[in-house]
């Protein structure tokens, strides 16, 4: 009677366990996990994404980090073989580890047989976002969000005729958005330290954070515009005479020199959030940061409306702005591949695209940004399809965090920690490049 | 006849267990309770050192599965030993851990021979004291950033108010040459009252008839202090050094909120560049010898400091 009963307990148990199971793996192909950084797209994305939840029935989680911990948080899963992801939107300058190390699924086959077309996006963030080696076409990702470092400014301010006599009279010009590089430094001098309603202001709020990568997406914004290279012949590596020619040397003392004369005490750790604080606090006339924050800028209670403006970043040498944005990728390690392909699907149709822009999300699909009403259709549109015309990104290397925490703390001992010459910066910058290119066996 | 503790239990063990552990030698028993402490000791610290040694000599990155791994040598030690960049980082570390642990001492020290003193509030003073190492790291390294913000920070205006400097002229976290001196002020203010508890424990342990004996043969307060009170206290003291040593050599999380090492480097430690290198730029065994090199100064300094302390315990 007593074995009976055991084996009744354990037959029991084990049909239990295998319910119990079945049940997890049922659970597990009706939903996905998609994995992004914290901030305002990701909440559109949210609301967006339960369209896609009624129409295939499949639950979507989200994993929002926090951008300062966003590439760590998600490399680290990513090198760890973790299942966490369904789907990542992933910074662009991971798309050469991704395909290399086996992250990301190679999407050919698939758009071919779904006939989603790469033409339908613009070329610029296809090849940016998707593409790996670089312009081949081998895609990893759909582009998903296009994005650049932008401007945006106190037009209350620029508006004021008081401020606009004193420009006038300081610099003997209109006080109007800046045209270049240079024209921004004047007049992000000329409010430096200056008492606007009864409160000393700023210039601009500029990235200078040291740890992960905003010094180098500020500085970059100068270097491109100055007409700033990688390398001499593309894929060739050859970087000497690109990284530390003249041009590139004037843009990196332009940057210290803006960072020095025209910010807010105090921000010498900048990035986004700090950017975007010095802004809403009403402590600085201009600041840079991404156009994912526009949306939300623009519709600002205290300095939103007609009280804001954005401009592209301004030229020099050249138009040039430092590419963002990310690329949708389905992750090799996910349990439920057939879904995230199923997302990826019902995400590239044009309609989606249009309601992902309206949402404020930054669509990449030509149909949209070709809509003759787009550049209408927000006040920063035009400027994003002005900037979107002219990005240049880091270098999208397997290698490249060692690539970027290198510049990061060349940049910074130059810029902020007064330590050298902008010369000797670059020159130790291609150093520590050709160092990590050697390990690569590139070099 | 009473019943022991020994006897009871004896009583309580089951049988079946009872007759599995009779026949087992005492020295059988002790390796039976001590085995699974030297498993978890060998699995978790002296397995992963051996493996760290052995990656120390490829180019193995934990983020790169598919490359081959290859066998370089002794070529991470060189690249280490010879990098500017490197000794750079271990003269800010040694920097870090000279300033912080003399102005400890000479803090932690006086305070505890003033707290000594019999007065009235003396309690209330100490737990007051005490009260900044009982708080968390990440705390202490959150709100002194707040403290050292130019344009609202207290410090910044403390110093505006003492000494007429412009708060927002000047900032601590950010300027090449101040940054290094902050955290060394946070970590004095930290971690002094930690000296301070064990500079007391040895001013109390030190026999009141001693100081009777040299008052009845005239030695003067000066004199007591330096022939009775330092040479007493010292191994407290030497002891108090070796912990703020060994910590504050490995130092991390406090510095990575207030500064993150920078601007540029200037506080970059070698704990903080040693997870750079493993965690961020993911160069798995140049980053294992970097660590097999930290964890060989710090054990060969430990090693004979311990030796001295132990001579000075001898006197």
């Amino acid at each position: 009677m007593k074995a009976r009963l055991l084996t009744a307990t354990a037959v029991g148990a084990v049909l239990s366990v295998a319910v119990l199971t079945a049940n997890v793996a049922s659970a597990q192909s009706n939903e996905l996990t998609l994995c992004w950084a914290a901030w305002d797209p990701a909440n559109a994305l949210v609301e967006l994404s339960k369209d896609f939840e009624a129409q295939s029935g499949i639950k979507m989680k989200f994993e929002f980090v926090p951008w300062p911990n966003f590439a760590d948080r998600m490399l680290n899963e990513l090198n760890s073989g973790g299942q966490l992801c369904d789907l990542l939107i992933g910074d662009s300058q991971w798309i050469g580890g991704g395909a290399e190390n086996g992250h990301y699924i190679k999407l050919n086959d698939f758009f071919a047989a779904e006939s989603i077309s790469m033409d339908d996006f613009a070329p610029a963030t296809v090849y940016a976002y998707s593409t790996w080696p670089k312009g081949e076409p081998n895609y990893y990702a759909l582009p998903a969000m296009g994005d650049a470092n932008g401007w945006f400014y106190r037009k209350d301010w620029f508006e004021r005729e008081d401020i606009k006599a004193a420009y006038k009279e300081a610099t003997g010009q209109d006080l109007r958005e800046p045209e270049s590089q240079k024209e921004l430094l004047q007049i992000a001098q000329f409010f430096q330290g200056r008492e606007i309603d009864g409160q000393t202001v700023y210039g601009a709020s500029i990235f200078t954070e040291r740890g992960s990568e905003g010094i180098t997406m500020g500085a970059t914004g100068a270097l491109y515009a100055w007409g700033f290279k990688y390398e001499n012949t593309p894929g060739a590596y050859d970087m000497e005479g690109a990284v530390n020619s003249p041009a590139a040397v004037e843009a990196l003392e332009f940057y210290k020199e803006l960072y020095k004369t025209a910010t807010p005490p105090g921000y010498d750790n900048a990035y986004m959030e700090q950017s975007l604080d010095a802004f809403k606090s009403g402590q600085v006339a201009m600041a840079m940061n991404w156009f994912a924050f526009f949306p939300g800028l623009a519709a600002d209670p205290t300095v939103g409306g007609d009280k804001i403006d954005f401009f592209v970043n301004p030229a020099q040498n050249q138009p040039a702005s430092t590419l963002g944005g990310q690329g949708i990728s389905v992750v090799s390690y996910s349990d439920n591949v057939d879904g995230a392909l199923q997302y990826i699907k019902w995400f590239a149709q044009p309609d989606v695209q249009q309601k992902w822009w309206s949402m404020g999300g930054y669509s990449c699909h030509v149909a949209v940004l070709n809509d003759p009403g787009f550049k209408d259709s927000a006040p920063f549109a035009a400027d994003f399809l002005a900037a979107m015309d002219n990005v240049y990104d880091f270098w999208q290397e397997p290698a490249y965090a060692s690539l970027l925490l290198a510049m990061q703390d060349r940049l910074h001992n130059y810029v902020v920690a007064d330590q050298g010459t902008a010369q000797e910066a670059l020159d130790g910058l291609i150093a520590d490049w050709t160092e990590v290119f050697e390990d690569e066996g590139k070099l | 006849m009473t019943d022991t503790p020994i006897d009871r239990m004896t009583r309580a063990t089951p049988r079946s267990v009872a007759r599995r552990v009779r026949g087992l030698s005492d020295r059988a028993i002790a390796w039976l309770f001590v085995a699974p402490t030297i498993f978890l000791l060998l699995a978790i610290n002296i397995f992963p050192l051996i493996w760290t040694v052995r990656l120390s000599f490829t180019n193995f990155a934990a983020n790169r599965p598919g490359r081959e791994v290859e066998w370089v040598g002794l070529r991470n030690y060189e690249r280490i030993l010879t990098s500017d960049g490197i000794w750079s980082n271990m003269q800010t570390t040694a920097h870090f851990l000279i300033w912080t642990i003399t102005l400890q001492v000479v803090i932690g020290f006086t305070l505890a021979w003033l707290i000594n003193r019999k007065f009235k509030g003396n309690d209330l003073l100490t737990t007051l004291i005490v009260l900044p190492m009982m708080l968390s790291p990440a705390v202490v390294g959150n709100f002194w950033t707040f403290l050292y913000q130019p344009q609202i920070g207290l410090f910044n205006y403390m110093v505006e108010l003492l000494t007429g400097t412009p708060a927002s002229s000047f900032s601590m976290l950010g300027a090449g040459g101040l940054a290094k001196w902050s955290i060394i002020i946070v970590d004095t203010w930290m971690w002094t009252p930690f000296v301070m508890l064990i500079c007391l424990a040895g001013l109390r342990s030190i026999p009141d008839y001693i100081y009777e004996a040299a008052e009845v043969d005239r030695a003067s307060k000066w004199r007591q202090f330096w022939t009775i009170t330092v040479p007493m206290v010292l191994p407290f003291l030497m002891l108090a050094v070796l912990f703020r040593g060994i910590e504050n050599f490995k130092m991390f999380d406090m510095v990575v909120l207030l500064t993150g090492g920078g601007p540029g480097n200037e506080t970059l430690l070698a704990s903080i560049d040693l997870k750079r290198e493993a965690f961020e730029k993911w160069r798995t065994g140049y980053s294992s010898a970097y660590a097999i090199i930290l964890f060989v100064t710090v054990f060969g300094l430990a090693s004979i400091y311990v030796k001295a302390l132990n001579k000075v315990k001898e006197r």
